[in-house]
């Protein structure tokens, strides 16, 4: 357990008596209701606290899973400048994996725990990740497309009402910028390379748009959850509004790429001002969730594999810690 | 559970991270992590924290040896400072032509 004495435990609740919980009930409500931040240490009910563990963890897994589809690629980088970049984005990828396992730990669980729930198959992480990067393209449009949707969901995290969450998705959301950006990029030296390079640019937005899509969760009247999380201000949007922000955010972008997104449906609606689109699969996202994704096997195997070969480092570091600790002494 | 599953072992301990971005400012409060020993903390602090300029210090402490006010006595261990509005300025009435008070 973290037991550090400004993190919060899951055991404080245990001390307060019935009337005492109202009170302190009260007072949670009315910080949240008053736009102010819950901290580590402050009362807060348990759904709360497990609703946050669940989804902190899940987003840390993602940061940490997601290194892996463009990692793919990072020796087959097609000049230095572009391995460079690369890299650097997969680091972040784990920079960001990180300072989200630390806002978990400030709610009473433990990393080791959290990666064990990962490795077991307990704990989730989004769907996205479980499809396979086939084409040097598809560094370019997890760049503009699923870094692009992750945009979208993560700036209103800014202001969760859990701080260090949304301490943590302030630093990410400044980083993720440059990984869109990078992205796009890309996709535009592409496009105006050859029509073998326009090719395999069109032939990835086709296979990564509805994925996308599905980043932002189920629909609305199919989302059991969304309603207590706006609730308690740890989601601002609900799944549908934020696809469609992506959706009128992304096709300008692709107009400028000259691109087509596979989507006939898509069209502008001016009574709307906003544009039309067609059904994401949803049978096809329940069976990526559930664990029949392209990748999904692939993914935690060599999760499991490096966390597995990394025990010896872990162990020497803290067996040379407790050397020099007894050589001081 | 499998039964391969092995005893978990003794994680690394937790630091707190606190970061000077540039001279002239204090050290901030960025964030925490695991490392085995302090050294390793301002490394992984750097590589975590620091990996665009954020920082021209980085301090780690170990999180037990943070000691903190309890936030439910948030109240009576603040309340001290509550009724001494003396101790604010904007307390003295000045005559307005008075200058540079």
């Amino acid at each position: 357990m973290a037991s550090a004495n400004l993190q919060g435990t899951a055991d404080a609740k245990g001390t307060a008596d019935l009337a005492g919980t109202a009170d302190l009930e009260q007072g949670f409500d009315a910080t949240i209701a008053g736009g102010q931040r819950i901290e580590p240490r402050d009362w807060m009910p348990d759904a709360y606290r497990r609703t946050l563990i669940r989804q902190i963890a899940q987003h840390a897994h993602s940061e940490i899973i997601g290194m892996q589809p463009e990692g793919n690629w990072i020796l087959r980088a097609p000049s230095l400048r572009r391995k460079a970049i690369l890299l650097a984005k997969v680091q972040d990828e784990a920079g960001h994996g990180l300072y989200l396992y630390a806002a978990a730990e400030t709610l009473g669980v433990d990393r080791a725990e959290l990666t064990q729930m990962l490795i077991e198959s307990r704990q989730k992480y989004s769907s996205i990740f479980n499809y396979p990067t086939l084409s040097y393209a598809d560094v370019g449009v997890i760049g503009w497309l699923v870094d692009g949707a992750a945009i979208c969901n993560q700036v209103p995290l800014c202001r969760c009402s859990y701080g260090p969450y949304a301490r943590a998705m302030v630093r990410i959301c400044k980083e993720e910028s440059f990984h869109q950006r990078q992205g796009f990029e890309l996709l535009l030296a592409m496009v105006h390379g050859t029509d073998g390079q326009r090719q395999m640019v069109q032939e990835s937005v086709g296979r990564w748009w509805w994925p996308s899509l599905m980043m932002f969760g189920p629909p609305d009247d199919d989302s059991p959850n969304s309603a207590q999380s706006m609730a308690w201000g740890i989601k601002r949007h609900s799944n549908d509004e934020l696809r469609q922000r992506f959706v009128d955010m992304t096709v300008p972008q692709a107009a400028a790429l000259g691109i087509t997104l596979p989507d006939p449906a898509l069209a502008w609606n001016p009574q709307r001002q906003a544009h039309d689109y067609g059904e994401p699969d949803w049978a096809e996202f329940k069976a990526v969730v559930g664990g029949a994704g392209p990748a999904n096997a692939q993914r935690l195997a060599h999760r499991r594999r490096a966390h597995e070969a990394g025990a010896w480092v872990r162990e020497a570091a803290q067996a040379y810690a407790d050397k020099q600790a007894g050589a001081a002494a | 559970m499998t039964p391969a599953e092995q005893p978990p072992r003794r994680s690394w301990p937790l630091y707190e991270v606190f970061v000077r971005s540039k001279r002239g400012l204090n050290h901030v409060h960025v964030g925490s992590l695991h490392a085995a020993d302090a050294e390793m903390a301002l490394h992984n602090a750097r590589d975590v924290y620091t990996r665009r300029n954020e920082g021209v210090s980085i301090w780690v402490v170990r999180a037990d040896d943070i000691t903190a006010s309890s936030p439910a006595e948030k109240d009576p261990f603040f309340a001290p400072a509550g009724d001494k509005v003396y101790r604010h300025p904007t307390f003295y009435v000045i005559p307005e032509e008075v200058p540079h008070l």
